[in-house]
């Protein structure tokens, strides 16, 4: 129990884990789908509070790690152009492609800007009218909004030197993907805050009831967790399968209609590669054909890099929480933040990250004092 | 990245024909779109991700939730120098 003093209120904590006690009858497998989630449970060492009868597999919902090697190699083909400005958010500098990555292209003289929202990579390229400044548009249903945002308005103030090289991709069917892998062992899902707060709920009672799982919509913080794992586990032993939302105070049932009109202005679905898992048919949306003057794609011509992921990581495993990330041979010996083998080791939302940072030394708690963070 | 900060309204103006805010978030203010909230009004909340307002949130929420990341280091990730953070040691990267 030694974490739940840590907790905000270690008493709700306490209250919430003693039902979850109570109820629980026989093994359950939950996958918690977003990286903030993950490293929220791993730092908060909620997963060794839970009874032994609760498992949290960790699911693929780590932006940076599922940006497939290809769209890296194409980014860093882009940024090493002369003349380019290349503009991302900071988490993407040291996600390796093939032979470097975006800090290094930067060292090499490459012009990369890290920018805190895609409006401030539209802000140079009003500044920079002589250069082309392209955006790494990547992310799940929460960041596709804003970056769906930054191509609508260049098109609208004919700011032709802004593109945005695209590799959105969306949660339900991942959901979709992972149940009907043959080896999945998911009984129920923790669906993600911050994408319902946009999306909505709508896209998953079709799939609670097609697959007979739960869904519970969850927030990021540690209590929010846990009671998504409450609620879970209540329809569990009751055999439900519903959609419920036990983050009410961000998620409305219709999201944000706003931004959701944007991202179907902007984008149009599409397949989307998976790094360490493959093609998700529909996964994805890429720039609708109105957009195209804008997608870097097509202005840079690198639909011709294809890459083939390489296979000593064992990513695609830990994606669909087939391994456990201290349980990969390469685990901090020879894969490391600086040195990775996969983007999982990389993202701060990343489940490799997270066990490095949180469990590498073994003892659960142990790294916490041996790390900077106190 | 997907991480969504709440975030307090203190004014808000026309910017490129944009409906645009300055943010505070415990103390780190930020220019902040307010295209996909377009009602929402100084001194009210929401959550806030890469530069957007996404929802409205209650001021008890906002303060706890803020209050938490200040706590956890998660403030200065969000809104710290990534060139430093992506510079640094291995396994040190995360929080300080």
């Amino acid at each position: 129990m030694r974490y739940l003093e840590e907790f905000q209120n270690p008493e709700l904590a306490g209250g919430l884990l003693a039902d979850i006690r109570a109820a629980v009858t026989r093994p359950w497998a939950l996958m918690e789908v977003c990286g903030g989630q993950t490293h929220s449970i791993i730092r908060h060492g909620i997963d060794q509070l839970l009874p032994e009868e609760v498992e949290l597999i960790h699911g693929p919902g780590c932006p940076v790690c599922v940006t497939p090697l290809e769209v890296i190699d194409r980014a860093l083909a882009i940024a090493s152009r002369p003349g380019v400005i290349f503009c991302s958010f900071g988490d993407m500098l040291r996600v390796p492609g093939t032979d470097r990555d975006l800090f290094r292209v930067r060292g090499e003289g490459g012009d990369v800007r890290v920018v805190y929202s895609p409006l401030d990579a539209l802000r140079i390229a009003r500044e920079n009218p002589d250069r082309e400044v392209v955006f790494f548009g990547i992310g799940f249903e929460t960041t596709a909004p804003p970056n769906a945002m930054a191509v609508h308005q260049a098109r609208k103030q004919g700011v032709r030197n802004f593109s945005m090289l695209v590799s959105h991709v969306r949660v339900p069917p991942a959901v979709e993907a992972i149940m009907n892998a043959p080896e999945c062992r998911v009984q129920a899902f923790l669906a993600a805050g911050h994408v319902c707060s946009v999306m909505g709920i709508e896209e998953y009672p079709a799939l609670a009831e097609r697959h007979r799982v739960p869904i519970v919509v969850t927030g990021f913080e540690p209590l929010d967790i846990l009671e998504g794992i409450r609620r879970t586990v209540r329809q569990l032993e009751r055999g439900e399968h519903t959609v419920e939302n036990a983050y009410p105070r961000a998620v409305r049932p219709e999201g944000n209609p706003a931004a959701r009109a944007m991202l179907a202005d902007v984008f149009e679905v599409a397949d989307r590669a998976w790094r360490g898992i493959g093609v998700i048919p529909d996964s994805g949306w890429r720039l609708s054909p109105r957009y195209r003057d804008h997608d870097a794609e097509y202005r840079f011509d690198v639909t011709g890099i294809t890459t083939r992921e390489p296979e000593q990581c064992r990513s695609g495993e830990v994606l669909q929480g087939l391994l456990k990330p201290d349980r990969c041979e390469a685990f901090g010996t020879v894969c490391t933040p600086r040195n990775p083998l996969g983007a999982t080791m990389v993202s701060s939302e990343g489940a490799c990250a997270a066990y490095y940072l949180y469990r590498r030394l073994g003892a659960p708690g142990v790294s916490r004092e041996a790390s900077p963070v106190g | 990245m997907c991480l969504a900060v709440p975030g307090r309204v203190m004014e808000i103006a026309e910017r490129d024909g944009t409906r645009m805010a300055v943010v505070d978030f415990g103390g780190v203010v930020k220019d902040v779109c307010l295209e996909y909230l377009p009602d929402l009004a100084v001194g009210e909340y929401a959550i806030v991700h890469v530069g957007f307002a996404l929802q409205r949130l209650d001021e008890e929420s906002a303060r706890r939730t803020l209050d938490l990341f200040a706590e956890l280091g998660l403030l200065q990730e969000e809104f710290g120098d990534p060139w430093e953070a992506a510079a640094g040691p291995a396994g040190t990267e995360e929080r300080n």
